[in-house]
Parts: structure tokens; sequence; C-alpha cells
């Protein structure tokens, strides 16, 4: 890695998760996918819709901490529509995980016993929803045995396993396109949907990320390498999305 | 037109121990914070706070007030993690009910609509159900058989709301981005307390809005609380954004108890709004 950072990386990658999926609400979650989404929206997946984080839809490109109101504003979708959205299915949104397992269960409720957890986390806000009812991402930037478990302590966003057993009906808007890391990126297009190896980062070595990794991960004959940001990427991304370096400060 | 004005004592006056209790808002973003503080005060406990949890739940959390929380998450958005809230779970002090965000709205919609439940497919699959028992769930009665979440009708003894700008009579009127899920707080409530930045005679209105932002009508509302800075230190765009430094000093307090009994004698226990303005807020 010589001309970009490992930041614009993930950025690119978590950009690529939109790509295809056309005119539906792209929600990203934490400041690596926003970047990531802005980009996707800006090259390669313009009928993206994109808030601005807190109701207005911006239809040009909007810059990390800018004010919508300094943009054209295409519509306005309050948190009293965000559900309908959700559950009609016109989204895909990429959240965190503080634990993610195999199948893609994920978890950002607590740690420890329901009851009394060792640590409270955020709660599961809509991850139950979001994952039952559209395609749902992941974004992790600390790849480690402790993110990437054999199970997680609270199922918050819901995994192919738990998906499959509540049957077709229940199931049929499900799917976990793409977990993005710092160390690669790993999506579920194997037979029983268990995770897979789709890309390493470059300069990373598979037996690392099997090392961090807390379950045995669908290693495929040959592995990708991540692909580079574009040189056009890389310019939207330091001198219109990232100018302040804000997002890009998220990982070292 | 009644006159509903009254005063944050006024509301805690109507108020009772074991009450559950709903506050508008959403995470640190324009909650009835001078009607939160002024149940801080209070003698009430053993209450039930359900909310699209900020530093309300925290407060009352540190404070001794809760009982039990409902809530799908608790943040104050730029410190993503509440740290009241976070000891209380930790400590096992509070029961709790954790909803999806979008079971939240359907359970606060149940109850406004009178109805028992409403369906959804949100919470299937998850671990929300598995954990609470309480929560069931509801087979179609069409020919798809689909298996759904039945959200309870979470019914409310009295909604807390805070808007831009009110009348005396209880017409509401938001002026910033989202109104959140305030009416369905009203509607979902016996009793229904808005503070307002401003109250504005009902001619005036519109000055500042258009009629797309009176979302909230009289018939919703018992009582009108006039509370310049009533939202702080959470946002109450346009009025005025997140006190960021006075949120960071409050998150501060959760590391012990010196820091907590601090900031509320600095600060919370100050009975008039005057006072805590001058205290708190810097401009």
């Amino acid at each position: 890695m010589s001309d970009y950072i490992l930041a614009e990386l993930c950025a690119v990658a978590c950009a690529e998760a939109w790509r295809g999926d056309g005119e539906i609400l792209a929600s990203p979650i934490g400041l690596i996918p926003t970047l990531g989404a802005r980009l996707a929206k800006a090259t390669f997946a313009p009928d993206l819709l994109i808030t601005d984080g807190i109701s207005r839809v911006v239809a040009d490109t909007l810059p990390m901490g800018a004010r919508a109101t300094d943009h054209v504003i295409e519509g306005w979708i309050p948190y009293r529509s965000i559900f309908d959205v959700v559950w009609s299915g016109r989204r895909h949104v990429m959240m965190g995980a503080s634990q993610i397992d195999r199948f893609g269960n994920q978890n950002i409720a607590c740690i420890g016993d329901w009851n009394r957890p060792k640590s409270q986390l955020i709660g599961v806000r809509g991850a139950p929803g979001n994952t039952i009812n559209h395609p749902t991402s992941y974004w992790i930037p600390n790849h480690s045995t402790r993110s990437f478990v054999a199970a997680v302590d609270v199922v918050c966003g819901v995994g192919y396993d738990r998906a499959r057993a509540l049957g077709p009906v229940a199931s049929r808007f499900h799917e976990i396109r793409r977990v993005v890391s710092n160390l690669g990126v790993f999506d579920f297009e194997t037979p029983d949907h268990a995770m897979r190896v789709r890309s390493l980062h470059p300069g990373v070595k598979l037996e690392d990320v099997v090392k961090a990794t807390g379950f045995a991960l669908v290693i495929p004959e040959s592995v990708e390498t991540t692909r580079a940001p574009t040189p056009e990427e890389l310019r939207l991304i330091r001198e219109v999305i990232d100018a302040t370096g804000s997002a890009r400060r998220e990982l070292p | 037109m009644a006159d509903k004005r009254m005063t944050e004592e006024d509301v805690v006056g109507q108020l009772r121990d074991g009450m559950t209790i709903g506050i508008g808002g959403w995470g640190s973003r324009r909650k009835p914070m001078s009607m939160v503080r002024a149940i801080l005060r209070s003698p009430l406990r053993d209450l039930t706070v359900v909310s699209y949890g900020g530093p309300d739940v925290g407060l009352l959390c540190a404070a001794g007030k809760v009982k039990k929380a409902i809530y799908g998450f608790v943040s104050l958005d730029s410190i993503p993690l509440e740290p009241h809230f976070r000891a209380a779970r930790q400590g096992g002090t509070i029961e709790t009910l954790e909803l999806d965000e979008g079971m939240f709205q359907w359970g606060l919609y149940a109850a406004s609509l009178r109805l028992p439940f409403l369906p959804t497919r949100a919470g299937m699959g998850s671990d929300l159900l598995k954990h609470q028992p309480s929560l069931r769930t509801v087979r179609s009665p069409y020919d798809d058989g689909e298996e759904l979440v039945a959200v309870p009708a979470i019914q409310l003894d009295a909604a807390l709301i805070h808007m831009n700008r009110a009348d005396a009579a209880g017409n509401g009127q938001y002026l910033g981005p989202d109104a959140y899920f305030d009416d369905l707080f009203c509607m979902a409530a016996t009793k229904r307390f808005m503070s307002c930045e401003r109250v504005v005679p009902t001619s005036e209105l519109l000055r500042e809005g258009s009629f797309h932002t009176l979302r909230i009508q009289r018939m919703m509302v018992d009582g009108v609380v006039e509370a310049p800075f009533g939202a702080h230190f959470t946002s109450c765009e346009p009025d005025y954004d997140r006190d960021e430094a006075f949120q960071r000093e409050y998150a501060a307090t959760a590391a012990s108890p010196e820091a907590w009994q601090a900031f509320r004698a600095k600060y919370l226990d100050l009975d008039n709004l005057d006072d805590y303005r001058k205290v708190a807020v810097k401009r």
C-alpha cells in the first residue's frame, strides 16, 4: 500500500457493498461506511438515496460534516418514516457489530448475562428489524477473536442460521451482503451461508485473519486481494468528501 | 380555548410513584430536560421510563428513580454509550424491556389506537423474544400463515415532550428537522405535558414554520410549560444545538459518586430555570 491508506481502501470496500442496489436508501452507520456510501453514490451507484444522517435526503455529494442545508435537498425521511422504508425493504444498511459469528448473527446490545450484563452496549437499535426486512452489511474496524466470535452473546441482527430456522416465508427478505473489516472483505456466498473470505486487504496474510477469527472461515481456493481505490476515488475522498480527514482518522 | 400553562412543579404534582412515563425526543435530541430535572428533584420513585433513550434515561437512573426502562437504545449520540444507564444495567438495579426501534414505535402506536398489539416481522429470529417472554408472536389468519411478533401496546400514564413553539392551549410546533415520535407519546398517554422554548399567541404560530410543523394538537395536551432552553443540553434545532461540552461534563460524572453528587448539586438541584440557565447554558 503505497499511494493510499487503509481507511481509504476500507471506504472503497464499504462502497462496493452498495454496488448494483439501484434506487434504494443507503444507510451507513459510522464514519468509514458513510464515506463509502457517499463515494458509491458519487461514482458507480448514482441512483442511491443518501441522507445527512438526520432526515434530509441530499441529491448532490455531501462532504463529511457539511450541512445538508448548504446542498441540494431532494427529500425528507424523518425517523417517523424510516421504519416504513425499512419494513418495505427499500434500504440497505451498513451497521457496526461488537460481535459477529459464522452465520452473520450480530450483537450490539450487551456482553454477558442479559439481566445483568458485564458490559451494556447501545441496545438492539434497529438491528432485528433491519436484518429481517432488507439487505444488511457490517463494518468492523477491529477484527479479532473478540469481535469475530464462535457465538454472539445476544442475537440482535439475525444471521443465516436463525433466518433459515424461521422458514422460507419469514426469511424471504433476509440477506447479509458483506462484512468489511480492517483485514478483509467477507460474504456468505457459500452453500450453507457460512462466512467466506471474499478478499484480503493488500499485505494481509490469510493465516493472520484465521488467527484473528473465532470460528472457521470458508476459504476459497484462491483468495482475491481487495481492490485498490482508483485515482478518481482517491481524488473524491481527499478533495471532496473527506477533505478534512475526519472519516479517515477512524483507522490508524 | 383553555389556558393550560403550568410549571414543571405542577407537572410533577400530577405524577405518582410507579407510573409509566414516556419521554419524547430521540437520543440526545429535543428532550424535555427541565421536566426531567423536576422529576429528579421530586420524591417520585419506582417509575417505568419509556424512551428512545438519551440523558433523560441516564439522569433518572443515576437519581434512583427508575424501576424499569423500556427502550430500543440509550445513547448520547456524540457519545455512543450512556454511562449512567450502563451503570444501572451493569449494577442490575433496573428491569428492562428492550425493543427494536421499529417495534418500539409500533408499541406506542398500538396504545395510541387502543389496540392490544400490532404485528411486525421485526424481532423474529432475534434474541429479544428469547430473553423477554412477555413478548409473544401471532400467526397470520390468512393463507400465508406467517408468524409475526405481536408488539404489545405500550400504554403510558404520562407523556413528557418538548417543542420549539406552542400556544397556551397546547398546540405544539417543531421547527427542527424531525418531529421524532412526540405525537405518538402524547396519543399513547393518559396525561400529556408539553414544554416549549416559547409560548406564542395562536395567531403567530405560522410566523416561523408552515402549518405542516404543527404536529401536536391541543386535544393531545393537558399542560403547557414555557421553558426556554428547556431541552438543554440536548439539541433543539433551530433554537440551539447540543451543548457538547456540557454533555461531556455530564458523562464524566459516571466515574464516581462524588462527581455525580457535585454535578447534581451544581446544576440539577436548581429548582429555578433562570438559575439553571445562568449556571449551565454558555451562550
